[in-house]
């Protein structure tokens, strides 16, 4: 990225001060490396969403920025509806929700050695994964309705998982405001039978080790041990998510001039929040949220049966479930007024600091887990929302450690078999039914996480806690 | 000249048809996207599925058309490796052929999710080719 446009006010903080249609200032973190590699359409990206209607304070990107749809990549920006704010299906992308969430197992790293094998075998067997793979759980259109306006909470009821889930889930496991009828009959269908399956791409379900602990006190209350094991999973709102984004972007990108609104870029298209567009799509939004808290949490109760199976008094335990595409209505306090917003955050995660009236009790006195995924063969990160004053980018962090590479890049680079062959050879075991999209995945074609880590951490958007290991990796 | 090829997005991947007619560079377009999940050379063009559709845009048209492609190859679990595109006005009809999916013979790479507006382009080239291409999320 060209960075002579930019201000830099810290060591990990850019500025590009409003000019032209720009309403505000757009922000970009990261340290000097990061911003080198970014690309050039992250700058012109966030500059165009400060361009969108009713936009406040800013328009933020994270550490691990990269080219996107309209929104960069890991993009976030706050809508206020009594200010004409938009919400933007552009903003929120076609996988509604996906997110990660982390199982606490207590299971030590040697315990597991013995076992690998079998419990990789096992996991890849039972957790429906990949192009053309599907659920076993079939909804009809009744059910179907109440999954997306019930989420997590509806997939308890229903026997998956338990309910002590619920409270470390954002929302407590099920969004409001959901509108099962502002979904699609088409949604509805792609949706049928991929109830409870990871999906593919940069999906996955991984055993990780925990490595490195950098904030004991927290990694404690989070129940964080060096040495032992936790299980992370990554994945969305599948078909009905990618429906909706597809749906929604048209009909708001067609819509958009009859509401006055000049889109800099198509992808961008948004509709007024006060709008019968905006509060369908709103609905229609919240429902897919719904999807993926109940997809993630049929995956965990698959999983804690595999598990179950090896380690008898291993209760996989929920540390907490984090979502890093969705437009949530949030109470924030942009120079010091109190107000209520439609924060988007486009590949970036909430990051609520101790003390928030949002977090569940669990989180009330430490602040959200904040989970940040690396690719296969290297670390992700777990850090916690940071108690800065005023907050920063409307208390988001970053989700990942973003590509430098494009999957085409990559084809050139790897060929799966070889990946494989290499990660076994680091004891990290990868079971996939793709072995091109094991090489697109390759953790070559990843930036280092632990630079994006380090900045998000110095910016102040969260705080390291621990540092995790991949030991086995179910990818789709 | 026909082509279907890829270009380069930083997290997903880019389809381009070209082609005479535009119905070419579309037919074109599609097996690009057919190739992001696998080496069409192996899918076998046995089933048809036929699809309409209907936009104020020639390039919303092309989106509507992938994005069409996807939502039958997710609820068929099908993958398509012939189309027959014809275009009047603002509408497209198309017959897709293809065949159910098969995870041991199409080893699929990756799913789509769906037909962005990123580098959405729909041009008559100065050669009078015919180029229509945008990004796919997968």
């Amino acid at each position: 990225m060209d960075t002579s446009l930019l201000a830099r006010v810290s060591e990990t903080e850019w500025h590009l001060a409003q000019a032209g249609d720009m309403r505000v200032p757009a922000v970009i973190f990261g340290d000097g490396e990061l911003l080198a590699e970014m690309d050039d359409k992250v700058l012109e990206q966030i500059r165009n969403v400060a361009c969108l209607p009713g936009i406040v304070e800013a328009a933020y990107a994270m550490p691990d920025a990269h080219w996107g749809y309209g929104f960069p990549i890991g993009g976030v920006a706050a809508f206020d509806a009594a200010a004409g704010g938009v919400v933007s299906a552009g903003g929120v992308g076609f996988d509604i929700s996906c997110g990660v969430r982390v199982l606490l197992t207590g299971i030590g790293r040697g315990e597991l050695e013995p076992l690998k094998l079998r419990l990789a075998d096992s996991l890849y067997r039972d957790i429906p994964a990949g192009v053309g793979s599907t659920g076993k759980i079939a909804l009809d259109a009744a059910a179907m309705d109440a999954m997306l306006r019930g989420g997590a909470r509806w997939a308890v009821g229903e026997g998956y998982g338990r309910a002590a889930d619920l409270e470390r889930i954002e929302e407590q496991g099920a969004a409001a405001g959901a509108e099962p009828d502002a979904v699609s009959a088409q949604a509805k269908t792609r949706q049928h039978d991929e109830m409870g399956t990871l999906g593919s791409g940069n999906h996955y379900l991984e055993v990780q080790e925990i490595v490195d602990i950098a904030e004991p006190a927290i990694a404690a209350a989070f129940g964080l041990r060096r040495g032992e094991l936790v299980v992370s999973i990554h994945c969305g709102s599948r078909g009905l998510g990618h429906q909706i984004g597809t749906e929604f972007l048209r009909e708001m990108a067609i819509a958009a001039p009859g509401f006055g609104i000049v889109l800099p870029d198509l992808e961008l298209a948004c509709a007024p929040i006060d709008s019968e567009l905006g509060r369908r799509y709103l609905g229609a939004m919240r429902a897919a949220i719904n999807c993926a808290l109940a997809n993630r949490q049929i995956i965990t109760h698959l999983t804690r049966r595999v598990f179950a199976h090896f380690f008898e008094a291993a209760s996989l335990d929920l540390l907490f479930d984090v979502s890093h595409n969705t437009c949530k209505e949030e109470w924030h306090e942009p120079g010091g007024k109190r107000r209520r917003l439609f924060v988007h955050r486009k590949g970036a995660t909430r990051a609520f600091a101790a003390g928030h009236a949002e977090l569940p009790p669990a989180f009330a006195a430490t602040g959200q887990p904040v989970f940040i995924g690396g690719s296969m063969g290297t670390a992700s990160a777990i850090m916690v929302g940071a108690s800065v004053r005023p907050e920063r980018a409307f208390a988001s962090a970053c989700h990942g450690a973003g590509r430098r590479m494009s999957r085409h890049q990559a084809l050139r680079h790897w060929h799966g078999r070889q990946v494989v062959d290499e990660l076994a050879g680091r004891g990290i075991i990868v079971k996939s039914p793709s072995s091109r999209g094991v090489a697109e995945e390759a953790p070559g074609a990843y930036k280092d996480i632990a630079s994006v880590v380090e900045a998000a951490h110095a910016a102040g958007l969260a705080r390291k806690v621990a540092t995790l290991a991949p030991v086995i990796c179910i990818k789709g | 000249m026909l082509r279907a090829e890829h270009f380069a997005h930083a997290a997903d991947v880019g389809v381009r048809g070209i082609g005479p007619t535009r119905e070419a560079a579309f037919e074109q377009a599609a097996l690009a996207l057919s190739a992001v999940v696998t080496d069409v050379a192996g899918v076998a063009a046995l089933e048809p599925v036929e699809i309409d559709c209907d936009a104020p845009r020639g390039e919303l048209l092309l989106v509507d058309w992938l994005n069409r492609l996807i939502y039958e190859m997710a609820v068929r679990h099908m993958i398509f490796g012939r189309f027959a595109v014809t275009i009047a006005g603002t509408r497209l009809h198309a017959v897709a052929w293809g065949e159910r999916i098969d995870r041991e013979r199409h080893a699929p790479a990756v799913e789509p999710k769906g037909a962005t507006l990123t580098a959405l382009k729909l041009e008559q080239r100065p050669d009078g080719d015919w180029l229509a291409q945008c990004v796919i999320d997968v």
